[in-house]
């Protein structure tokens, strides 16, 4: 029992592991022009995962995610604009770790609240870091953006090519070992333990265990993960822009997991999957009524499949297996 | 014997109602307390002020000898001091099995490890499956919460207590709320606790008290009213004013 337990799970990761290779594989197939689109999926695909891990799996209410993100772009651009750090693993570990003291400094201030006003906190974190972006304008090139990032080649085999072709595969790799540690973390006792505390916080500390420092240590993992899809994104485009610190992106990334669903990994990457794509098939197809049309796409699946494309389906397939 | 778990002249106002008005108790390894009172006596109050999801405005709250007065909730649990909830407060979406292994991680400080899972940890799930059927929940261990008994998930409640390994034990009304059919498992559970467990139990059901209870306390109006064996607190004249009345006339008529 238990073994076949714990063989079903890793066959889950696997099928996961296959369904990604797949999608990058149809998308590699069908966009062979427009690779940088499906890079920028990914990189948004780790924002959303990172928010996924505070939203879906704590309970956190956050539209202040972007900061993270937006850390982890700074950090990968400025350690190859101002530090000839150009080796895109080492701006990638910048990423992360920028993310994931931006994650602390914003889990220690949002955590203080719950609710609404934890709402309220998450953006003002957002506007401030975008602020402080903007003022440190020497180092980040305020609202021109930061340029002067060229990444050197990737393992000093790979060379970011115009087409993009590296820049994806670095981003399908890195999405990979990202969507596989979440997994594991996912069934970890600390997964175990965030569940808990998603549903009733004041049972956990009655067991002995502090939501406050648990939930912190969370916001860090998210900020890394953030850190990640923000250095991702310096890599492949090679300019940091102060959109990368927004409040919009960071509902953006909220609308995206809503979409897909929360508390699974697999709905935030339907749900950023789903937004981007549609997206841009509309922007191309109706460039003055595309913000319509998302936001109608997003009225339907709110009001038809309230716990998101993914979750809903899932939910539906459970439904009939426990009905068969 | 030197107290377990001691409450030293608490005292809590909500606006200008005093709840709890200087109440003072003391529990000893091995204690079966029963702590009863009419609705609004401040039972569950008195409960929330000794586990520290309630500030006291005055008085202390020591655990074996060390104050945690100004300790939360989780330092208190983490010094042995458990309770169960007067409803059921479990996590719906887990497994039964998973209850006991939070539980026995936390217990451990296993809780922060960011890898690995406690099925592939022999001394948990040897501990999960003794405890399962202990209290006879080895058949629902790996069904949700939400999808259990009532019963069963009482049973739980006193499964993931105990699971803490506590000094004491605070169960708030354990059998509430629970099928006739399915008293007598709780009962039994509760006669089976470990023999050195210090338990103060909030009960209505007099039956159960007398039969669990070597010590009955009377809480009225935010006062103890009485502290003694049960075969004394029918018999006590204040207790009937307040509150057993009919039960103790009842109790003698039979």
């Amino acid at each position: 029992m238990r073994a076949g337990q714990s063989t079903r799970r890793v066959s889950t990761d696997l099928v996961g592991i296959a369904v990604i290779l797949a999608a990058a594989g149809i998308g590699f197939l069908l966009f062979p022009d427009n690779l940088a689109l499906l890079t920028r999926i990914i990189a948004l695909a780790l924002l959303v995962l990172s928010l996924d891990l505070v939203t879906g799996y704590c309970g956190i209410a956050t539209l202040g995610h972007a900061a993270l993100y937006g850390a982890g772009s700074y950090a990968a651009g400025v350690a190859a604009a101002h530090f000839a750090i150009s080796d895109p693993l080492l701006m990638t570990l910048a990423g992360i770790t920028a993310g994931a003291a931006a994650g602390l400094v914003c889990g220690l201030v949002i955590l203080r609240a719950t609710g609404l006003p934890q709402l309220v906190l998450s953006i003002a974190t957002v506007y401030l870091f975008h602020e402080l972006a903007n003022k440190l304008s020497s180092w980040t090139g305020g609202s021109d953006g930061l340029s002067g990032i060229s990444p050197s080649p990737l393992l000093g085999l790979f060379a970011f090519d115009l087409w993009g072709r590296t820049a994806f595969g670095f981003g399908v790799a890195l999405l990979l070992v990202v969507f596989v540690l979440l997994r594991i973390l996912a069934r970890s006792p600390f997964g175990m333990l965030c569940r808990g505390i998603k549903e009733d916080p004041l049972r956990i500390r009655s067991m002995g265990a502090s939501p406050y420092r648990a939930l912190a240590k969370m916001y860090v993992i998210s900020g890394a993960v953030a850190g990640a899809g923000g250095a991702l994104n310096a890599i492949s485009t090679q300019v940091v822009g102060l959109d990368s610190l927004s409040f919009t992106l960071s509902a953006e990334a909220l609308v995206m997991l809503v979409l897909g669903g929360t508390g699974s990994l697999y709905g935030a990457l339907t749900g950023t999957v789903l937004f981007m794509l549609f997206a841009d098939f509309v922007s191309a197809a109706s460039p003055f009524h595309w913000l319509t049309m998302v936001g109608a796409l997003l009225v339907a699946i709110v009001l038809f499949a309230p716990k998101g494309l993914y979750g809903s389906i899932s939910d539906y397939l459970a439904r009939r297996r426990g009905t068969a | 014997m030197s107290p377990i778990l001691e409450a030293r002249n608490l005292q809590k106002a909500f606006g200008g109602l005093k709840v709890i008005d200087d109440v003072s108790l003391r529990l000893e390894p091995g204690d079966r307390v029963a702590l009863i009172g009419p609705n609004g006596a401040g039972k569950t109050t008195f409960v929330n002020l000794v586990t520290g999801n309630l500030r006291s405005d005055s008085g202390d709250v020591l655990i074996g000898g060390a104050s945690v007065t100004h300790s939360g909730p989780a330092e208190r649990a983490h010094r042995g001091l458990v309770r169960s909830f007067q409803v059921t407060r479990l996590f719906q979406d887990m497994t039964a099995e998973e209850h006991l292994a939070l539980a026995i991680l936390e217990r451990d400080g296993k809780t922060h490890r960011l890898a690995g899972s406690y099925r592939a940890m022999p001394q948990v799930m040897r501990e999960i499956g003794i405890l399962l059927s202990t209290l006879g929940l080895g058949t629902v261990a790996h069904r949700k919460v939400r999808e259990i008994a009532y019963g069963q998930q009482r049973l739980l409640e006193i499964a993931l207590a105990l699971a803490l390994r506590p000094k004491v034990l605070l169960l708030d009304e354990p059998a509430a709320g629970v099928p006739q059919s399915d008293t007598g498992r709780i009962e039994a559970a509760l006669a089976d606790l470990p023999a050195d467990l210090a338990v103060l139990m909030i009960e209505h059901d007099m039956d159960l008290v007398f039969r669990f209870a070597r010590r009955v306390v009377v809480l009225a109006a935010g006062a103890i009213i009485f502290d003694g064996p049960p075969q004394a607190v029918t018999r006590d004249q204040r207790v009937r004013e307040a509150y057993l009345g009919s039960y103790a006339n009842v109790r003698r008529a039979h």
